[in-house]
């Protein structure tokens, strides 16, 4: 490690576990869709609003494109391919979202889920304006957004549902 | 049992890769040895470029080549894109160089490209290009624009009407000499952006031994970019493949347009012998892709003492920004939209377009008519508060009935056919929205509102819109050895479900499940003829298209398994894939067996009277627009201290024939509605005196977000569309139509006891405390 702007990387993504050697500059968006070909984390803005590149680190969640491949160095990260149980089957919210025509071009929908994932963890019997409040971090050209309300308030009815039984 | 497809809300096929991040956008592709260009672009709105110095831009590491104008192709250079529908009423018919030359016209233009191994390189690369520019006279305004003195756009011309054109008939001038009243007001809806979630995005590549190109493009209009590059590079169509991939990250209309990196790119893949890759950034969306909506509208009207109109006429200016890409549409639909679904007996409408130094303007979800919805409209409701009636009321004494179905409204639409209104019911679609939210009711609600303090408002529009706009699109049908059936169109979805929607109409001719159908988009190569996906045009062009082969290669399914089975067509069932004599124990041949015996045996002949290939093409070709109609009533809540609007209710009535997926449709229309809300209350690009954009990032230019749009009550009439086989009319669009007039008239509503009335949009809320402060009320 010689050039003084590259820097080793060791970070868990859904549970795995990678080194690579990225430069400074890198955004961890960048990095989980062009070293580790995780392409389903989408970058729409690049300046921290629009939300389409929301990703958990230590279950928290971030802009993909905010936060550099460096700062998640020893951390664990979580993205839209690691929700589904199998590649075959799709999770609680998930499937809300297919039910309840919750995306269009899907485009933005990842950092959606990401951002869902995390609120449903925190809130699991919200009401219709918290989850309108969470999602105003995310824009949505496409549906505007009812489809998207009515999942998520589904999943959570079915999300206590299952923990309560 | 698959019987019945078509008008169910079928889940989306689409819909489980992209929950699970396996979408296939067009960054997401990877090419082996691909490469990423980056490009530099003016820093002025008007400028000569006096000299240009790439020395230690193509010197850094990692940089493979920086190209000016000048290293363009010798078939590229001093050429322009091309102008994909001219027009003879316009009068310069600019586009832009692949590469700007000798002059820039806007901010953000493309000046030099440079390639490199990664987009970061490439970008620290275009830092280092020195560029001199000696400034020239800004067209920064399309009002000042026209008048005496202004900055002129491009230095070869005298001024800046790009074209001018008049649309009329019956005796306007009589119309007005005679009647009894005449309103006039002047409307201005600002320039706004597509802003789809993913930018554009181009990976080009190049086989040395074919000679052909092959480009992924996150387009709607794959067959749009094919013309542009044929044009460009003097090549065969077979050439050129074009691709949308799978997923494209939504469209909105500038997607459909070609641009310069749509030529640029392939022809540094060719040079470069390697695939290159540009994926634009938000910036770069600001900058560059066509925006639309700046419109000023002089309207005044002519009514009897019952508020009937007798005639319509004004003057429309329309800010074509500094190029024609889709020359003169915009506002030819503008002008054509404008009547609505009123009975206008006379008319009359002067339209100048204008060039002014800012990015090109092209269709926009509504496409020109979202304006000139908000022109009527607000015109009508001027009426209603002039002459003490109703806003309901005006409307419904002016709509065309539906005993005057089809209706010649007078007018040549942009397809070169008639205005001919094929069908709907405008009256009981108006009721049917009022009744949805309770309109006599409200003013109560109003009142007891008031009473609390809280200011609360109701608006209704109307809109008609032409959409499923020719010449054609196709799609061909395949059943395959496997049984499975393959689909394939040129048009190109970013989000609208073709892939279920055209599914579904392929299942039910075929009584199978749609899960045995292999649906393919967006590739040039897919068919052989296209267009694309605007104008709401998808599911009558592609959609009939499709159940049309599909309804040949049932019938060649049909009479081949007769053969087979010996017996007549009308003993023969068919279900999932099979083919069987009617009855308990009929003998039955399979989709599989039958198109493997149709991939024929060597040098075997066919069964007599049997046509090879279990398959069909067609194009549809409607004879003109579909013309659907909506109403739209909103309740709104203004704060008078902040200015801010709560949208309390949204009721749309919607007719757009009959409903293929009507969650699909349902999902249009609350989209196009978000839209329309983003243009009534958020969007709009700001310029300076010298048109630099001011509004360059989501912080700066708002969307709307999940707290601003409520819930779309949606309601549905299904006239049946008589000129297709699916009684279908476009339903992307819709929605935007009437949102920014509906809002802003119970926005005035609201704030009737202060004499408040919105001529512009979008609304922010500056201007409403501005407008509550400023009232002498």
């Amino acid at each position: 490690m010689t050039d003084p702007q590259l820097h080793d990387v060791t970070l868990t993504v859904n549970g795995k576990s990678y080194t690579e050697t990225v430069e400074a500059r890198w955004s961890l968006a960048d990095f989980l869709r062009h070293k580790l070909g995780l392409t389903g984390t989408h970058l729409g803005c690049e300046h921290g609003v629009c939300g389409a590149c929301t990703i958990l680190l230590e279950g928290r969640s971030v802009r993909g494109c905010l936060t550099l491949a460096v700062q998640a160095n020893g951390k664990a990260v979580d993205t839209v391919e690691g929700l589904a149980p199998s590649k075959t089957e799709l999770n609680t919210l998930q499937e809300a979202f297919w039910e309840h025509h919750g995306l269009q071009c899907g485009f933005c929908t990842p950092g959606i889920l990401m951002t869902l994932t995390e609120f449903l963890r925190d809130t699991p019997d919200p009401t219709e304006a918290e989850v309108r409040e969470a999602l105003s971090g995310n824009i949505c050209r496409c549906t505007g957004y009812q489809g998207i309300v009515n999942a998520t308030m589904d999943a959570a009815k079915k999300l206590r549902t299952n923990s309560n039984g | 049992m698959s019987t019945h497809l078509v008008g169910q809300r079928i889940k989306r096929i689409e819909d489980p890769n992209l929950l699970s991040g396996r979408g296939q956008f067009v960054d997401d592709l990877k090419l082996p040895n691909m490469l990423h260009a980056a490009f530099m672009r003016s820093p002025l709105a008007h400028a000569r470029i006096t000299s240009i110095d790439v020395t230690e831009a193509s010197s850094m590491p990692g940089v493979h080549m920086v190209w000016t104008a000048q290293n363009l192709p010798s078939s590229m250079r001093g050429r322009r894109l091309l102008l994909q529908v001219p027009n003879p009423a316009i009068r310069h018919p600019f586009t832009q160089e692949p590469l700007a030359s000798k002059e820039v016209c806007f901010v953000g233009e493309p000046v030099a490209v440079v390639v490199a191994e990664s987009r970061h390189l490439a970008e620290d690369a275009c830092e280092r290009i020195v560029v001199e520019y000696e400034a020239l006279p800004v067209s920064a305004d399309c009002e000042a624009a026209i008048k005496p003195g202004a900055g002129i756009s491009h230095t070869n011309i005298e001024d800046n009407i790009a074209a001018q054109f008049t649309l009329d008939f019956g005796d306007v001038d009589a119309a007005f000499r005679d009647a009894p009243h005449i309103f006039q007001d002047r409307y201005f809806q600002h320039r706004g952006t597509a802003n789809p979630m993913e930018g554009r995005g181009i990976i080009a590549a190049h086989d040395p031994i074919s000679n052909n190109f092959t480009v992924w493009s996150a387009t709607q209009s794959p067959f749009i970019i094919r013309r542009a590059l044929v044009d460009m590079f003097q090549v065969e169509e077979s050439a050129i493949r074009v691709i949308a991939p799978k997923d494209v990250g939504g469209g909105f209309g500038p997607k459909g347009m070609s641009y310069p990196e749509d030529v640029v790119l392939p022809a540094l893949a060719q040079d470069l012998g390697r695939p290159v890759k540009w994926i634009e950034d938000r910036r770069e969306h600001f900058l560059t892709t066509t925006q639309e909506r700046d419109q000023i509208w002089d309207v005044s009207i002519a009514v009897d003492n019952d508020g009937k109109i007798l005639g319509l006429r004004g003057r429309l200016a329309h800010d074509t920004g500094a190029y024609l890409p889709w020359g003169i549409i915009t506002p030819y639909i503008s002008t054509t939209t404008i009547a609505g679904p009123y009975i206008v007996p006379t008319f009359k409408f002067d339209t100048t377009v204008i060039f002014t130094n800012k990015p090109p303007t092209t269709p926009l979800r509504g496409a020109g008519r979202p304006q000139a919805v908000f022109a009527m409209e607000r015109t009508l409701d001027l009426v209603a508060e002039k002459l003490h009636l109703n806003k309901a009321e005006i409307r419904r004494r002016n709509l065309i009935p539906a005993s005057s179905m089809p209706y010649q409204m007078g007018l040549i639409f942009r397809d070169g056919a008639p205005v001919v209104y094929d069908s709907g019911d405008y009256p009981a679609c108006q009721a049917m929205a009022l009744e949805g939210c309770d309109y006599t009711g409200f003013a109560m609600r109003q009142k007891a509102a008031r009473a609390e303090g809280r200011y609360i408002g109701i608006g209704i529009a109307n809109a008609v819109e032409g959409t499923g706009l020719g010449p054609f699109e196709g799609a061909t049908i395949k059943v395959m050895p496997s049984g499975r059936v393959a689909l394939k169109t040129g048009a190109a979805p970013q989000g609208q479900a073709h892939h279920t929607t055209l599914a579904q109409l392929c299942a039910e001719e075929l009584n199978i499940s749609i899960d045995k159908i292999d649906v393919l988009t967006g590739d040039t190569n897919a068919v052989s003829l296209g267009v694309g996906t605007f104008a709401s045009r998808i599911a009558v062009n592609a959609g009939s298209s499709v159940h049309l082969a599909t309804r040949t290669v049932y019938g060649k399914l049909m009479k081949l398994a007769a053969a087979v089975l010996q017996v007549g067509e009308d003993d023969l069932e068919m279900e999932e894939g099979e083919i069987r004599i009617t009855g308990e124990q009929g003998d039955s041949v399979s989709f599989s067996d039958l198109a493997t015996m149709m991939n024929g045996v060597p040098g075997f002949k066919l069964p007599d009277g049997i046509e090879a290939g279990l398959e069909a093409t067609h194009y549809f070709q409607p004879s003109q627009a579909a013309y659907a109609n909506g109403s739209h009533v909103a309740v709104v809540e203004v704060d008078i201290e902040t200015g801010e609007v709560k949208i309390l209710r949204y009721v749309v009535a919607h007719d757009c024939g009959n409903l293929i997926n009507p969650m699909i449709v349902d999902g249009q229309v609350q989209g196009g509605v978000a839209h329309g809300i983003g243009n009534a209350l958020l969007e709009h690009l700001y310029y300076d005196e010298n048109a630099n954009p001011l509004t360059t990032t989501f912080a700066e230019y708002l969307l709307p977000t999940a707290e601003l749009v409520p819930n779309v009550e949606i309601l549905h009439l299904e006239s049946p569309n008589p000129n297709n086989p699916l009684g279908v009319k476009g339903a992307g669009e819709g929605g935007t139509l009437p949102a920014a007039a509906v809002i802003a008239a119970a926005i005035d509503d609201a704030l009737s006891s202060f004499g408040v009335r919105f001529k512009d949009a979008p609304i922010r809320p500056h201007q409403i405390v501005a407008a509550v402060k400023g009232s002498t009320n």
